[in-house]
């Protein structure tokens, strides 16, 4: 359960050294788009480096490889697949390459006796990834999507704008998919870091078509995006109420009940219960 | 007697309250005079003052990297090499590297100042002054003065403004600098006054030196460059790791209580500084709080922050960018002090009613005495400013820092310099945790419930190295090149030679 991830360039070691102090849910090193293709080798073994000494990791660590279309990404696995990573961020994810991923994954962990599985965090961001994602959250070791607009625009020669218009049916497809299977639906970042109005603005949207979490492509958008994926204080309040009121019903063995005149039934309670699990995580309770 | 051995006959640093046990001491201030003279070239100034071998001579530092003053005085004693003056200038820039010469010479023996950097420091720091640097602080400079420790045989007070009476004003005229806090001190204690300006007016409607006190007005073609007075601007740092040290310094600030009304503060003009008066102007603003000053050396920010109406007034000792000189000449309620007022702890000075103040550090130690004055190689790089004299006033001082900049960690098992006394430093805050002085029970207590990242500072102390590694301890020199002086004259560390 993420709110935030953040993007940091592989061969800056500044931001590597200081990767742990912003509050991100989840810190992705970046081997690919922000790593120019004659600094590849130099990022391997920064991150590497970082990951093998450093004593204050990130909560949850996350490398984003070279996508399998190139000839970079078994070098980026043959360097970083450790005990020290928690999840693989794969670019322009494909059924065919999530399945590859897996079976690359599975003997690396294996030769290098690795004590936990690593997850994979596919990037959804080409036009036919959109209509693979209810297949791409299937696939083994998939923790959730992260939903890559700028590319996909690309993909469909379409304007990226900030209102957002002409990502929404595959918002609502990222979400839809993820929620269908209980995973991280992670929005795609706020590329305007000037911009903070227009960063809450997004962050709205994203939340009311389902994503769960938001991509950051600078730590100064961290406090926004991980206020604004919390649960709001008036909902966390509810729930709290729900939660008790559901305890005093069940020890006199009633299962539905109302309240405030509105009934709570199961899916309601599970709602409280979801918003209850994420805010106690995030220690907003 | 050598250096070493002259030092340890000077009176040792015991205690930050120590000086409230010492009754201050005052000399007669200067003969008043309605008359001045007017003089044509530093050349004839000096014929006039019969500047000589073994002067003290003083300057101020408020046209700080573009002063052209301190170097006008430095060229003329080098043509006619007069020998062993001492120099007393309230701070010393990159600029005045003229000066550098002059030590080596030997025209200049000693040097009393309250922060230095540039080719001086280094001139200094190679063991070639003669004598002895002594690194005051900004309340300590003016106590020194009119206790009789430092007299100044002559005063070349750099004026923006003179009018035909000798007064000064600092806020107008080319070389515009606005408040002159730090000038006052050597007006009204050196033996002659010189106000050396490029801008002559028949009468000034608003006076910041008294004329009363003035001997000569020298006027000369300029007296600073502009663009190195001031800044255009001071900005809020964009450095993540700055905002978040700036964050979690307002939340502590309002937690422990300090944003109310009435309230009082002093931040430098640094990013990370002006950040966290941005945060506390948030705070502030949703509380609806009305704070009674600010005070320092004073930015555009905190004139802002004054116009709507969140402070009564600024009490200005500097000013440090254009906005706030702008803002010196003409809001009544933008007010200068003197370096006195501001931080001498003999003269009930503004730092006394500070409730918090934000400072900086190169080192801190596990006993949170703070090093502002050298790096961690012994270089002088700065000096204390008015860093102790706030630390000691403000009831609760903070040092905002990285925990680690570049490779290195900024706690220490020991500073390399002291300049601030741990007794007299609260909180440390860092991206990685805050660090609260043990001393400080009651401040422990308010935060007993806080979500805040505390910790103790031996705990960071091992964070940190836990990053970096141990830092190899470098061979130190043992020459004394010269002293820290705490705000009341004792010696609270030394200064060595570098490799």
């Amino acid at each position: 359960m993420r709110r935030s991830t953040l993007f940091i360039p592989g061969n800056n070691p500044a931001m590597l050294q200081n990767a742990d102090v912003f509050g991100a849910d989840a810190v992705i090193f970046d081997l690919e788009d922000a790593v120019n293709i004659t600094e590849k080798d130099n990022a391997r073994n920064l991150i590497h480096y970082y990951l093998a000494t450093h004593s204050n990791l990130p909560m949850e660590v996350v490398v984003r490889i070279n996508g399998l279309d190139t000839t970079f990404y078994q070098k980026d696995l043959e360097a970083i697949v450790s005990d020290n990573i928690d999840t693989i961020m794969l670019p322009k994810a494909r059924v065919e390459y999530l399945v590859k991923l897996d079976e690359i994954l599975t003997r690396l962990e294996k030769e290098r006796k690795l004590t936990k599985k690593i997850k994979v965090l596919p990037i959804v961001e080409l036009a036919i990834s959109v209509l693979e994602v209810n297949e791409v959250v299937k696939c083994p070791r998939v923790d959730g999507v992260l939903l890559g607009a700028e590319d996909l625009s690309s993909d469909m020669e379409v304007t990226r704008t900030k209102e957002g218009k002409e990502i929404q049916y595959a918002r609502s497809a990222v979400a839809m998919a993820c929620k269908a299977y209980q995973l991280d639906a992670i929005d795609t970042p706020f590329t305007d870091v000037n911009d903070p109005e227009g960063l809450c603005k997004d962050c709205g949207n994203a939340i009311s078509y389902g994503m769960n979490a938001k991509a950051a492509i600078h730590p100064n958008q961290l406090d926004t995006i991980n206020e604004l994926f919390l649960p709001t204080e008036k909902l966390i309040t509810w729930a709290l109420r729900v939660e008790k009121a559901t305890a005093e019903y069940a020890a006199k063995g009633i299962g539905v009940f109302s309240l405030d005149g509105k009934m709570i039934d199961k899916p309601v309670m599970e709602r409280a219960n979801k918003i209850l699990v994420k805010a106690r995580k995030f220690g907003a309770i | 007697m050598n250096k070493n051995e002259f030092v340890n006959t000077l009176p040792k640093f015991s205690g930050a309250n120590e000086y409230k046990k010492v009754e201050r001491k005052l000399v007669n201030k200067k003969a008043t005079s309605s008359t001045v003279k007017f003089l044509k070239s530093m050349p004839e100034a000096f014929d006039e003052l019969k500047i000589s071998d073994g002067m003290t001579l003083s300057f101020h530092h408020h046209l700080r990297n573009g002063d052209y003053v301190q170097n006008m005085v430095s060229e003329e004693i080098l043509k006619r090499d007069i020998k062993d003056l001492h120099y007393a200038p309230s701070s010393i820039f990159p600029t005045n590297e003229i000066l550098c010469k002059l030590i080596e010479n030997e025209n200049v023996t000693t040097i009393d100042t309250n922060y230095l950097n540039g080719p001086v420091a280094v001139t200094i720091g190679e063991g070639k002054l003669k004598n002895l640097l002594y690194l005051n602080t900004h309340g300590g400079r003016p106590r020194k003065i009119e206790s009789g420790e430092l007299p100044i045989d002559v005063a070349f007070i750099a004026c923006p403004t003179v009018d035909k009476n000798g007064n000064g004003y600092g806020g107008k005229g080319n070389a515009a600098c606005g408040s002159l806090g730090y000038a006052h001190s050597d007006l009204e204690y050196a033996k002659k006054v010189v106000l050396v300006t490029d801008n002559l007016v028949d009468k000034l409607d608003r006076v910041e030196l008294d004329g009363k006190y003035v001997d000569y007005v020298l006027v000369v073609d300029s007296i600073g460059d502009a663009n190195g007075i001031v800044s255009g601007t001071t900005k809020i740092t964009r450095d993540p790791v700055g905002l978040k040290i700036a964050r979690n310094t307002a939340k502590l600030i309002d937690e422990l209580g300090l944003v109310k009304d009435g309230m009082s503060m002093q931040t430098g003009a640094g990013g990370t500084s002006l950040a966290v008066a941005a945060c506390v102007k948030d705070y502030m603003i949703k509380k609806g709080v009305k704070g009674s000053f600010a005070s320092g050396g004073i930015t555009s920010y905190f004139v802002d922050m004054q116009k709507a109406g969140l402070f009564d007034e600024l009490k200005d000792v500097q000013c440090f960018d254009i906005g706030a000189v702008e803002s010196y000449n003409t809001n009544p309620s933008h007010h200068g002090m003197s370096g006195s007022k501001y931080g001498n702890p003999y003269d009930d000075p503004v730092v006394d009613y500070l409730d918090f103040v934000i400072l900086g550090a190169t080192e801190i130690d596990k006993d949170f005495n703070v090093n502002v004055a050298t790096d961690s190689y012994g270089k002088i790089m700065g000096g204390s400013g008015g860093h102790s004299d706030t630390a000691h006033g403000a009831k609760v001082s903070i040092i905002t820092t990285n925990l680690i900049k570049s490779r290195l960690p900024i706690i220490k098992e020991h500073v390399t310099t002291i300049t601030t006394p741990g007794e007299d430093i609260d909180v440390l805050v860092t991206e990685r945790g805050i660090a609260i002085n043990p001393k400080r029970v009651d401040l422990l207590e308010k935060l007993k419930d806080s979500k805040l990242p505390l910790k103790t500072i031996d705990e960071l102390y091992d964070l940190a190295l836990s990053i970096t590694g141990v830092p190899n301890t470098l061979p130190t020199h043992n020459d004394v090149v010269g002293v820290v002086q705490y705000r009341d004259g004792t010696i609270i560390d030394k200064l060595y030679k570098i490799y």
